[in-house]
């Protein structure tokens, strides 16, 4: 082997997965300072964001700062709503996608594609737009947040389940129905378990994205006050160390149900094998 | 949907009723909208909250968005094009770490890609602010090495913001280059290295045309967000990184001007699709959708 392809080779052995690991660092070091920081005592400074002594009062305390516990109760509410609404109309609209050929389908897709390539400020002012022009622009609150959460949700949950009925062979629905299933039996027996796990993820997906999401909702939220803007409001002020126990706890949750995800769908695997 | 033809099971009516739900959501969610900010963007700019609006076809409103708020709009699309070269570096990077050289890893190193997402975006990009601090680590080390001056800041400067934009927007850039990369047959690139390429040249011959839709579809995924965010500039920067996501969301909320904030968003939107359009036909990959 010449000099340079092996330089070359050792380059791409240890530097690349080095700086990989490097990049990962960059990803993963706010994550740690959400932790880090909900054991922050602040009140020796509240408007400086930096670790001021240990405690757990954050943690024992996490609605104490007042309008937080129920901007978070809103979130969920919101999420949960909007979560079933766009997996459910999405998950139909994957099926007739994949299992049906018609005209328009290539539209269909397009327009599908369409709320993901739009920035959010644009939906958020699109949507704002709308309500104002046909009266509603002084009733903005949980509805119309949850219409827009709904709206940017369904095109994640389409392609979500999209991807997992794609890569599904039908040999398996051919062999019930030549068992005599019909078409009932087929789908609810076997389509519908095999498709699950793509359903269960885009549930995950939007329910992350609705909870998270702060452009669009601030355009569309009057009154109405979710996490994400409460943090923004009390950035402004001084942020209270309990939103970090809040991220953190988020963090812990949605790892573990992940990880209890993967280690399921590998035990499947190692049964079927 | 009458227009349904040729089922391959099930009555075409299936069709039409697994899609009628999502398409009136869209239809009235999306479309519709869109329709309505086009119209906002002509309404006569005399209009308020309380007298109501009219669409009088006021195309100055135009010029004059763009004559007020040309240097967001400029900035906005110039650090989210920085964010994204800095993206596609880093996350190509990762992505072919993960693809080619994690082995059995692979599975956790994805998670830990997508694990930031799991924490809210505002409370994680706060934590910018401690990182960047004026006398956090980063700063002092900076400074320690004469990169920075000792008066020298991060924190409210388009550096900060940038560094935001590239972190939030990053594992949008590394989902879809493993994707692509994955699908590479490991065979095309041991061949070329059989015809004595050595390593350098197989990548940019085999690895790098055949990861080209990653590229074009991660991208598309790291500049639009990030062309539109404001998060960052708000949170990490001070008012002269101000980005048009700013303008539109105070034109609309605080100032109350509908007029310009719709013909902002409709400039912005238009801005995005040519330069999309643009980079997606040049990585060739139109096949994406």
């Amino acid at each position: 082997m010449n000099p340079v392809s092996r330089v070359g080779r050792w380059i791409g052995d240890h530097l690349v997965l080095a700086g990989g690991l490097l990049v990962l660092v960059y990803l993963l070091v706010p994550n740690a300072i959400v932790v880090l920081m909900s054991f922050n005592d602040n009140s020796e400074a509240r408007n400086v964001y930096a670790f001021q002594s240990f405690t757990l009062d954050n943690w024992l305390n996490p609605c104490k700062p007042s309008g937080l516990c129920s901007a978070l109760g809103t979130s969920i509410q919101i999420s949960l709503l909007a979560t079933v609404v766009a997996t459910i109309i999405g998950t139909m609209v994957a099926f007739a996608l994949v299992r049906h050929r018609f005209t328009g389908r290539k539209a269909a897709n397009v327009l599908i594609f369409l709320p993901m390539a739009a920035p959010e400020i644009v939906l958020g002012s699109s949507l704002l737009s709308l309500f104002v022009a046909v009266g509603l622009g002084g009733r903005l609150g949980f509805w119309t947040i949850f219409v827009a959460h709904v709206m940017f949700c369904l095109s994640f949950v389409v392609v979500t389940v999209k991807a997992r009925l794609g890569g599904l062979s039908e040999n398996l629905e051919q062999a019930a129905m030549d068992l005599y299933a019909n078409e009932a039996q087929t789908f609810w027996k076997i389509t519908f378990p095999l498709v699950f796990p793509g359903i269960l993820g885009a549930a995950l997906l939007s329910f992350s994205l609705s909870f998270d999401d702060f452009i669009i909702t601030n355009l569309n939220a009057g009154q109405t006050v979710t996490f994400p803007m409460f943090v923004w409001g009390s950035a402004q002020r001084g942020v209270p160390m309990q939103v970090n126990v809040v991220g953190t706890l988020m963090f812990v949750i949605a790892l573990a149900i992940v990880i209890v995800g993967e280690v399921q769908s590998r035990r499947r695997q190692n049964t079927l094998a | 949907m009458s227009d349904v033809v040729a089922p391959r099971r099930r009555g075409p009516s299936v069709a039409a009723w697994l899609l009628l739900p999502g398409a009136i959501w869209l239809a009235l969610f999306f479309v519709v909208p869109f329709y309505s900010l086009v119209a906002t963007s002509l309404f006569d700019p005399n209009g308020s909250v309380l007298s109501g609006y009219e669409v009088t076809w006021h195309f100055a409103n135009f010029s004059d968005a763009l004559r007020d708020h040309w240097r967001p709009l400029v900035r906005s699309l110039v650090y989210a094009g920085i964010a994204t070269s800095f993206c596609l570096v880093l996350g190509y990077l990762l992505a072919y770490a993960i693809a080619f050289k994690a082995g059995r890893w692979k599975t956790l190193l994805l998670v830990m890609v997508i694990a930031p997402f799991f924490t809210s975006f505002l409370v994680r990009t706060l934590s910018w602010k401690l990182i960047l601090a004026d006398n956090g680590w980063v700063v002092d080390a900076l400074q320690a090495v004469h990169v920075l001056g000792p008066e020298d800041r991060l924190l409210a400067t388009p550096v900060a913001v940038i560094a935001g934009l590239t972190y939030n927007f990053l594992p949008f850039m590394v989902l879809p280059l493993y994707a692509s990369l994955e699908k590479i047959d490991l065979r095309l690139i041991e061949a070329a290295q059989d015809l004595h390429a050595n390593p350098f040249v197989a990548f940019f011959k085999v690895t790098w045309p055949l990861s080209l839709p990653g590229v074009a579809a991660g991208t598309m995924l790291t500049f639009i967000p990030a062309a539109g965010d404001y998060i960052n500039a708000q949170l990490l920067g001070s008012p002269n990184e101000r980005m048009i996501g700013n303008i539109i969301q105070n034109l609309f909320t605080t100032t109350g001007d509908y007029a310009a904030a719709g013909a902002l968003s409709v400039i912005l939107m238009a801005l995005i699709l040519v330069l999309i359009m643009t980079w997606v036909r040049k990585a060739g990959a139109e096949d994406l959708v």
